[in-house]
């Protein structure tokens, strides 16, 4: 009887989701079944439905068809466009989806209407928003968007003359004697460590120093333990540090312990691994113009500049921030989703909780880079 | 091999030879006999009988002729260890025991220096064990000399001499002022090991850095870098301009080239320019336009 009873709740239960997700499905998935975010199939009758087509497209990688319905397609080829929303060169956004969009009526006339389109895109190292405010106009019965052109920098074939340092290593081999000679890990030291209690759990926030003369991948990997000794939890920085640490180089870390009180942790182990990897000192990456924008909406940002001569396909920004007295007070970071071209800046922001904000007093900048073909 | 399991094996054996009674022979055995090298046993009694030795990973078997002595060749033995030796003939057995003990003379030295970089001036910072083996790599456990010598140019060689306890020698030395690949020998006898040593230079000592003009930039080069030793701070380390202003700040990461590190940053009047490498810091410059 209870089987029973089980069995069509079930099967009730089944059918009321199928009902709610046709009725009022979530964007992602109502763009990627053809149907707008707000459950209305899409049309091109009005500025938002002509967005919604666009955004749509875009999130099926059918960029013949998002072009076909741009009103400005004569301004640029649809390689251009490509280019705009993937790169140029191979960066975060060439491996991007859309994870979701939000279109945004700003004004509209009878035959011109502005619409925000805020893309939400999807990587392997978390989401990143690219918003694009688009005119709309109307061509007969129809809207078409007038896409905005980002157009990306090209380098100019060149040769760039670079000498910087590079180490490589050879390590002992399997046929050597157990008493011989290694090479030696990279020397390094944690120079700060500050445990914060967030609304999240516990955050263990620090500086890492390579006081070696040789580079270095690093990692550090922090236990929590409780007052008995036992250990409340282990985790490590993940890419919440730049793992490639040059000479004297110093990175800041962050480690999160979910849904873990401070009250509960006696103290912390923390234990830095260091190996020793081939590296180049190139290329070196200038941090322009650094601005911290105070509560609220607290933000650190500025403008990377790759002063050599290759190209940083993926480029990390870590923040850290100080109060008055030099204390660590947080660590923020950010992916570029853009490649870093030679000489051409490009724009990073993170933001800052912002009650840690208002103590902030100094901060810094530093930025891990990958380009293909891995540590270079 | 255990002492237990040679006991019974010789038990085993003998028992094997018991039922096959003969004419009785005794052997002469020496005490100790050194790994590897060629020996006799004398025995007595008339007949045939065979002889086992047991030993550590290896067993001999020899049909051997009663009152001859049997002759085992240079290289026969080579494991140091306890061994039992049993001669069975058709109407005894006789079992004896006795060592193998490594050859005096060293043949190959296992030798672990660490760290294989580590900074000038350091005291007792570098490690060197040794153990001592002969040519068979048994482990020489008598008292033996070891010398221990570091050196690099330009500067004095540390020395020392240390006998091996169980085998084993180690030493503690003083990485020298001066940077430069340092030698680290270890000899024993006619045997001797070298393994290299980096030391590398320390922390900047005194960082400068100077500005000056560069079109619409500040080119910011720093003095050529060395460690409180005087020595040259490797090229590749870091250094880091950062130059604030009002409300903004640049900040550029420089490996230094050549001794120096060297970047360019915008001009603004009045920016507050810093350098920094590790947790060292240099000198800091008022940039009010001069060129």
């Amino acid at each position: 009887m209870g089987g029973r009873f089980l069995a069509l709740f079930l099967v009730a239960a089944t059918i009321a989701l199928i009902i709610a997700g046709t009725v009022s499905p979530v964007p992602a998935a109502a763009a990627y079944a053809g149907i707008s975010p707000t459950g209305i199939m899409h049309s091109a009758s009005t500025p938002e439905g002509a967005v919604d087509n666009l955004a749509i497209a875009m999130g099926h990688q059918d960029w013949g068809k998002a072009y076909s319905e741009l009103g400005n397609k004569a301004e640029f080829s649809e390689q251009d466009f490509i280019h705009d929303l993937s790169g140029s060169y191979p960066s975060l956004r060439t491996y991007a989806i859309l994870d979701s969009y939000q279109v945004r009526p700003l004004h509209a006339s009878d035959n011109d209407a502005q619409v925000q389109l805020r893309l939400r895109w999807s990587t392997v190292v978390g989401t990143f928003l690219d918003t694009r405010n688009i005119q709309v106009v109307r061509n007969g019965d129809r809207w078409a968007p007038v896409w905005p052109l980002v157009k990306e920098t090209r380098v100019p074939p060149q040769v760039f003359a670079v000498n910087y340092l590079r180490w490589d290593v050879i390590y002992r081999g399997p046929g050597d004697d157990w008493g011989a000679q290694d090479v030696e890990a990279p020397h390094i030291r944690i120079v700060d460590m500050h445990p914060v209690e967030r609304a999240a759990g516990v955050v263990v926030l620090g500086e890492l120093l390579n006081e070696d003369v040789v580079p270095a991948y690093v990692s550090v990997r922090a236990t929590l333990l409780a007052k008995n000794g036992s250990a409340i939890g282990s985790e490590d920085s993940f890419d919440k540090i730049s793992h490639l640490l040059l000479p004297k180089q110093v990175t800041p870390f962050l480690i999160i312990f979910p849904h873990v009180s401070l009250s509960d942790v006696d103290s912390i182990h923390m234990d830095p691994t260091s190996n020793l990897i081939a590296a180049s000192a190139d290329p070196v990456i200038e941090i322009q113009d650094q601005k911290m924008t105070p509560a609220p909406d607290a933000s650190f940002g500025g403008n990377l500049v790759n002063q050599s001569g290759q190209i940083v396909n993926i480029a990390h920004v870590l923040g850290t921030f100080y109060d008055q007295n030099g204390q660590l007070v947080w660590v923020a970071d950010q992916y570029i989703d853009r490649a870093l071209l030679p000489q051409t800046p490009v724009p990073f922001s993170m933001s800052v909780p912002e009650d840690l904000a208002r103590k902030v007093s100094t901060e810094r900048a530093v930025v891990a880079t990958y380009s293909s073909g891995g540590f270079q | 091999m255990s002492r237990a399991c040679v006991s019974l094996l010789a038990l085993m054996i003998g028992a094997a030879v018991l039922p096959a009674l003969g004419q009785s022979g005794t052997l002469n055995l020496p005490k100790s006999v050194e790994a590897g090298a060629a020996f006799s046993i004398p025995t007595s009694g008339s007949g045939r009988a065979t002889l086992y030795i047991a030993g550590p990973a290896q067993i001999l078997k020899r049909e051997v002729q009663l009152g001859q002595p049997i002759a085992f060749a240079a290289g026969d033995l080579t494991n140091a260890g306890h061994y039992l030796a049993v001669l069975s003939s058709q109407s005894s057995t006789a079992t004896r025991e006795f060592d193998v003990v490594p050859a005096p003379q060293p043949a190959t030295l296992s030798f672990l220096a660490r760290p294989s970089r580590l900074p000038v001036g350091l005291q007792n910072g570098v490690t060197g064990a040794v153990y001592v083996f002969d040519s068979f790599q048994n482990l020489i456990t008598n008292p033996t000399p070891v010398s221990f010598q570091l050196s690099v140019a330009a500067a004095p060689t540390q020395a020392r001499i240390v006998t091996t306890i169980q085998g084993a020698a180690w030493t503690e030395m003083n990485s020298s002022p001066k940077e430069g690949n340092a030698k680290f020998v270890a000899q024993a006898g006619d045997v001797s090991a070298a393994r290299v040593i980096q030391q590398v230079p320390g922390d900047p000592c005194g960082l400068k850095m100077s500005a000056r003009k560069a079109g619409d930039k500040i080119q910011l080069e720093t003095d050529p870098l060395r460690d409180c030793s005087g020595n040259a701070v490797t090229d590749g380390t870091v250094v880091t301009f950062t130059e604030s202003w009002n409300g903004g700040q640049t900040t550029v990461d420089v490996p230094l080239k050549h001794g120096v590190a060297q970047a360019e940053v915008p001009a603004h009047n009045g920016a507050r320019i810093t350098v920094a490498t590790g947790v060292v810091m240099g000198n800091e410059i008022r940039w009010e336009g001069q060129s």
